[in-house]
């Protein structure tokens, strides 16, 4: 009895120490997320040795996680700022950014909504408030009721920039924890407008959007954005604690090879061109 | 009558039992003393860190600010901002806003279900109704928050025609619900325990059941009716997870009860997980904390405080 008892006490810590060695957290972006757990699904049948533990809480949270050393891997739908990279170097972290997929930021319409296109321009005059009737861009005379992020998500920040122009977003912008909720928010409100990943939409419709007015209105899609046609894409990164080495090497290299960017393009982000993807990978 | 035997005096152990006690009860104290403290301290950089004040001092959280030169200067909630705008204004609003409908929803409906159930429920409807009643206090807020922002925000936008789904009105009454149960059991309490004799002597005067439970039973409970109000109001107040899901979460100044509201409490729960530690912004989030903090606080004090006097009231009159 008390032999059975020392073996699973070993092996129990055996396993223990195992674990420890080979596991990767992957930390971050609620964008990532859904990728980030197909990868490490996929990742784990061919490398049982290997425990990928992956969680969202946002861009910021993951990069607070790098800069505490709570995370191997963080997620990113965004550039550091400055002021995280000044705190990384404060306690010796030194970010590594690889880009390992792209995503478009789409904008939802209700599907009963009569506009389909939109421009840039009248994006930006949409949710800073200076357009605020739907007829004003060819629509029904109704009011547009805006739902967004909240201003911790990466998506708030990168169309602040991408498409307000660092201006403020309008104090009438509804904000909701998670696109899951911003896009079920305007598929039950006719007069509503969302932003989120491409990934996302269900229920709801895309707008076609336009940089200027000389150019064509350009729908979401994996192709748009991989070619760079569609005017609100972005690049989403890994950050790591120096360049990474070893089992993370070996993943991420994975991620970025034919294989791991098909299985991004099977759950709807935008893989990476070929040649980029290759660019990419650590040697 | 069975005979009750106390074991033979042990003076250490009871004087070992009492301490025990007695660091149990003080511990509860020293926890919120010291919770006060660390909010309170991570927030002092408003007052003392001459960057963070400029930014955001006192004044700049109450009044309104000329932001960009040339604009009209306005209150505005905008803490990611090329320009942060930590005006408390607006949050200030939407808290009150949420808490007020709850409690216009929620306390004719606690203190009348309270009255009937005290005064003229048959025990088994009492029993039944009181565990029901009590059973939403049970209730998690995430899933009352879950049901508003699903349902109740949609039956609410067609019934009464609103431009916003989810709003003031939607997360009051939600919040309603949970601030029920809080002034049915303390109102509840209240007339149960106005003095049987009390009762005696109005039906011996020949006052119907109704006389005398509205002219009698009634304002002798009020203070205690009074403190379920005000205890309910803290709860309003400080609830998040419901007011995060139902109200929109917009910073509006607005008179509109149909109008998005974002309050204190869903300010914190939605930006204090990624804030930049120790930035402006995470101490203006701690400040809001400690005045939440201070605000239940005195409201749960104050209703403590009434309840406090009416059983002194009550206890006196049967002397």
């Amino acid at each position: 009895m008390k032999r059975i008892f020392i073996i699973a006490l070993a092996m129990t810590l055996l396993i223990g120490v195992v674990v420890a060695r080979n596991t990767i957290t992957v930390k971050g972006s609620d964008t990532l997320v859904r990728l980030g757990q197909r990868w490490a699904e996929e990742y784990m049948k061919t490398h049982p040795e290997i425990v990928i533990q992956v969680s969202g809480g946002g861009s910021g949270t993951g990069i607070a996680a790098l800069i505490n050393g709570g995370t191997d891997i963080c997620q990113a739908s965004r550039e550091m700022k400055d002021k995280e990279y000044e705190q990384a170097a404060e306690v010796g972290v030194e970010p590594f950014r690889i880009s390992v997929a792209l995503d478009g930021i789409a904008v939802f319409l209700n599907e009963e909504n009569p506009v389909d296109v939109l421009s840039t321009a009248q994006l930006k005059g949409i949710y800073t408030g200076a357009i605020t009737n739907w007829k004003e861009v060819g629509g029904a005379d109704d009011k547009i009721i805006l739902y967004g992020r909240e201003n911790n998500s990466g998506t708030y920040a990168f169309f602040k920039e991408h498409v307000l122009d660092k201006e403020d977003y309008s104090d009438y912008t509804q904000t909701l924890p998670g696109t899951a909720a911003v896009v079920n928010a305007v598929s039950k409100d006719k007069n509503g407008i969302g932003y989120g990943g491409i990934a996302w939409a269900k229920g709801v419709k895309y707008a076609a959007v336009k940089k200027n007015d000389t150019t064509e209105a350009v729908l979401p899609t994996v192709e748009t954005v991989s070619d760079g046609s569609y005017p609100i894409a972005r690049e989403l990164y890994w950050f790591f604690n120096g360049k990474p080495e070893g089992k993370l090497k070996a993943l991420v290299n994975w991620a970025l090879s034919a294989e791991g960017q098909k299985l991004a393009e099977e759950i709807d982000y935008v893989p990476l061109l070929d040649k980029q993807a290759k660019a990419n990978m650590v040697d | 009558m069975k005979e009750i035997k106390f074991k033979p005096k042990s003076k250490l152990k009871e004087f070992l039992g009492e301490k025990f006690i007695a660091v149990n009860a003080f511990a509860a104290l020293i926890g919120i003393l010291l919770i006060f403290t660390f909010i309170f301290k991570e927030a002092l950089p408003i007052f003392t860190d001459s960057e963070t004040r400029e930014e955001a001092g006192v004044d700049k959280m109450v009044f309104k600010q000329e932001y960009y030169e040339g604009r009209p200067s306005k209150w505005s909630w905008q803490p990611n901002s090329e320009v942060p705008k930590y005006s408390l204004f607006p949050l200030f609003i939407g808290s009150l806003k949420a808490a007020l409908i709850a409690m216009l929803f929620a306390v004719p409906l606690g203190v009348g279900a309270a009255i009937y159930s005290s005064e003229f429920a048959s025990r088994r409807m009492r029993e039944l109704i009181k565990p029901v009643i009590e059973l939403l206090a049970a209730l998690p807020s995430v899933v009352l928050g879950f049901f508003a922002l699903i349902v109740l925000a949609t039956f609410i936008q067609n019934l009464l025609g609103l431009t916003f789904r989810l709003n003031a009105l939607n997360a009051g009454i939600a919040l309603g619900l949970a601030v029920i149960p809080i002034v049915f059991t303390v109102a509840e309490d209240a007339m149960t325990s106005v003095p049987q004799s009390l009762r005696d002597a109005a039906i011996a005067l020949g006052a119907s059941p109704w006389q005398v439970s509205v002219s009698m039973v009634f304002p002798a409970a009020l203070p205690g009716i009074a403190a379920g109000v005000v205890l309910g109001f803290g709860r309003a107040i400080g609830e998040t997870m419901i007011v995060l899901m139902a109200s929109g979460n917009a910073a509006i100044i607005s008179a509109s009860l149909t109008d998005s509201v974002r309050t204190f409490s869903a300010t914190i729960a939605a930006e204090l997980a990624e804030v930049v530690f120790g930035s402006t912004h995470y101490s203006v989030l701690f400040f809001i904390g400690t005045l939440l903090f201070v605000l239940t606080f005195v409201i749960n004090l104050t209703g403590d405080m009434v309840l406090h006097k009416l059983k002194e009231r009550l206890q006196g009159k049967l002397r």
